[in-house]
């Protein structure tokens, strides 16, 4: 036992002893989380549109001002023809066109009827529906101004409720991701890289003849890791908490609880990679380029597992990061607690495991 | 020249000597790219729908028959109190909840006004808005059917003014989410590789110890930074274009735009990335903080380029700060290229921004590299 808190405290020395790398491995989470948490938003604001006004009258001046004062958009540019609309597009200066058909107000008035096309830079899909729809929106509203000199009847009026967001803020959505990411990537890859850098500079041979049994070892590297990620989850934590108000409307105790969980079964899976990896580029490698994509693409983080085809849905069941925002959410919005979780929790147990079985069964614990 | 060529020989064959590197350099990126482009999309459906029926008239009934039919929504359930649909949201098995009032066709007919209450699961504040909309476009036409009925009924309608939309989507009619995503996550990938590749490079060296060895040779500054440049360049130059068969093949992405100015973009901006790497591992000592570094600006600019979020939404100053961003240039490039044909006056502003990136980086990398340790 003695001998295996002196190699621990080797291995924090190891780790304290690099200023560099400590500090880039609290100071990167962050100003990640910082910046992410105010940067990054899928709402759209201020977009940038031109209007094509065949008419010019007082109801489409009237349009374009309710549609140039909401904050979705901002009226860059007023054209005059059709054909300098795709420059426009391709220079990509402008989102979409507002195209009014000529005689507007004088069809509204004579034939009850105008029409708007609403042309949109489809190259981002969402973006472009998004316009559409918020276009639309205003436009129906306007309508209903018009009409108010009709008898208003039969009104059905939905009263909707945001649960967990009312504000909708982009923040709930993102915090859990970027902290999800930051844990799973930084404890990944320190383990791989500090396991194989003892393979590759020799050393792990002398730790192997030496009387600490090989499990000690791999355990003792993994030791000082634990710790610094749980402070960096506990920062993170802080972060969500005190700058972007994030409620923790469950028990907090519980949330701890689950950070180590992850933190361990990312942990895990670096010790995997690195039995895999004899060199530390190939265990960087495999943590960075084989990790960082499919976690912020297929966990939930930006885009909606449920929408994916259903392979993808299926391949995203054996990310552990979907799990963990899962959970995280849970706790931090919705405030349910084990009762609701012990599903998520118990894969995530499974996974560790699993990773722990394999890298044992894979561990060389013989010189080549 | 003969050093030069050398030195990238010397390169190449570290390379393809690892055997356990190559599929990783050259399958990984690819095989992501044919999975996570389908991942990728913000569209919002298979929405899970439940109500809570107090009424049982023939009416709430063909509300929700209206949310059947409608091919966003999945009517998962239907709960007999409202209570028993909240705890069902907790645990995360439905998404929206429509409650119908006791008294609900009554009202209607009676008061002319009848209320809904509709709960949506808002987390995802994106997608909750976009649910909304459809919710509100089921609820508005259910009304309009029931009030040219209701009123023909009382006898008499007064025609009201209408408006009519009709949205047309340039470029991409049927808001493919392929044809945005696989641009962009081909920029990634080759730039990851690029990254990361030329940011381990000549730390290794120095923490193998091989650098020394190469100072105390007659290599020269610049022959040794091109040597080492040069190899990466082609491996991204390969990658892209492997990427851009799939896209055309197997994702049937349109090429609209030029092939050559593509590639000609491309080059100045591995430059950039490759600039960036070289610096990185000039200041660093170990590969480990190397890296550390590397992910660190590599999650900033993936997240910061406009590829999944756009950057018009973002605050001011984190806009000014996506213009030190290479791979926004990247993608937007690409994009307006291949998806719009854009030629080179439409890009200009990107290219020679690149230009600029490129040379300062590479200017510091070679600065920062000294030949005495």
């Amino acid at each position: 036992m003695k001998r295996f808190i002196g190699f621990i405290r080797k291995e924090f020395y190891h780790i304290l002893r690099d200023r560099r790398s400590l500090f880039i491995l609290f100071g990167m989470p962050i100003v990640q989380v910082m910046l992410f948490g105010f940067a990054i938003t899928n709402e759209i604001n201020n977009v940038d549109i031109a209007v094509l006004d065949h008419s010019k009258d007082a109801t489409t001046k009237e349009i374009i001002n309710k549609i140039s004062s909401s904050k979705y958009f901002s009226v860059k540019q007023f054209i005059n023809n059709e054909a300098t609309i795709e420059k426009a597009f391709e220079k990509g200066e402008i989102k979409a066109v507002l195209n009014f058909e000529p005689d507007f107000s004088k069809k509204l008035v004579a034939e009850k009827q105008a029409t708007v096309q609403i042309l949109t830079d489809a190259t981002d899909p969402n973006t472009a529906n998004t316009i559409s729809n918020y276009t639309s929106a205003i436009l129906q509203k306007y309508q209903q101004d018009l009409n108010t000199d009709v008898r208003i009847q039969y009104q059905i009026a939905p009263q909707t409720r945001m649960a967990y967001n009312p504000e909708l803020k982009s923040v709930f959505m993102f915090v859990p991701g970027v902290m999800t990411i930051i844990l799973m990537l930084v404890s990944a890859m320190m383990t791989s890289i500090s396991i194989t850098r003892e393979k590759e500079m020799g050393t792990m041979e002398i730790l192997l003849v030496s009387p600490l049994k090989p499990f000690q070892v791999i355990i003792g590297k993994v030791v000082p890791y634990v710790f610094l990620s749980v402070i960096n989850a506990i920062i993170i934590i802080l972060l969500s908490i005190f700058v972007f108000k994030m409620p923790v409307q469950g028990s907090l105790f519980l949330l701890g609880v689950e950070s180590i969980l992850f933190i361990i079964n990312a942990l895990s899976l670096g010790i995997l990679i690195s039995t895999v990896s004899a060199t530390q580029q190939t265990a960087m490698m495999v943590s960075l380029m084989g990790l960082m994509l499919p976690v912020i693409l297929l966990s939930g983080f930006i885009f909606p597992i449920s929408s994916m085809p259903l392979p993808l849905q299926a391949i995203s069941n054996i990310i552990p990061a979907k799990w963990f925002i899962i959970v995280l959410k849970g706790i931090m919005l919705k405030g349910v607690g084990l009762a609701y979780l012990w599903k998520e929790s118990l894969i995530l147990v499974g996974m560790t495991l699993f990773f722990i079985a394999v890298s044992v069964k894979k561990y060389k614990i013989r010189l080549e | 020249m003969n050093t030069i060529r050398y030195i990238i020989q010397k390169e190449f064959k570290q390379i393809f000597r690892n055997k356990a590197m190559l599929p990783i350099i050259f399958a990984m990126p690819m095989i992501q790219l044919i999975i996570l482009a389908n991942a990728a999309t913000f569209e919002v459906k298979n929405i899970k729908f439940s109500y809570v029926d107090h009424d049982k008239t023939s009416f709430a009934r063909e509300l929700v028959d209206k949310f059947n039919a409608s091919t966003y929504f999945d009517v998962v359930s239907n709960f007999s109190s409202a209570k028993a649909a909240k705890l069902a949201m907790q645990a995360g098995k439905v998404d929206v909840i429509l409650e119908i009032p006791p008294y609900f066709e009554r009202n209607l007919l009676k008061d002319k006004k009848a209320n809904l209450s509709v709960t949506i699961n808002a987390i995802d504040g994106a997608a909750a808005g976009v649910e909304n909309v459809y919710i509100n476009q089921i609820v508005q036409q259910f009304n309009q059917n029931a009030k040219i009925k209701l009123m023909l009924a009382d006898g008499g309608v007064a025609k009201a003014q209408k408006i009519t939309t009709i949205p047309s989507f340039w470029y991409n009619e049927t808001l493919n989410y392929k044809t945005f995503m696989v641009p962009g996550i081909l920029v990634l990938l080759v730039t990851m590789i690029t990254l990361f590749l030329s940011g381990m490079n000549i730390v290794r060296e120095k923490e193998i110890g091989t650098l020394e060895q190469i100072n105390v040779t007659p290599i020269k500054k610049y022959q040794f930074i091109i040597g080492k440049l040069f190899p990466f360049l082609i491996l991204g130059l390969v990658l892209l274009t492997v990427g851009l068969v799939i896209a055309k093949l197997l994702f049937q992405i349109p090429i609209v735009g030029s092939i050559t100015l593509m590639y000609g973009y491309t080059i100045v901006y591995i430059l950039v990335i490759l600039g960036i790497g070289l610096f990185i591992s000039n200041f660093t000592d170990t590969q480990q903080q190397a890296m550390f570094i590397a992910w660190f600006f590599m999650v900033i600019f993936i997240l910061m380029s406009g590829l999944f979020t756009p950057v018009e939404s973002m605050p001011k100053w984190a806009q000014i700060l996506t213009e030190f961003n290479p791979i926004k240039y990247f993608v937007q490039v690409m994009r307006m290229v291949m998806l719009k044909g854009a030629g080179l006056q439409d890009i200009y502003p990107q290219i020679f921004k690149t230009l600029v990136y490129a040379l300062v980086m590479n200017g510091l990398a070679a600065w920062s590299y000294k030949k005495v340790t």
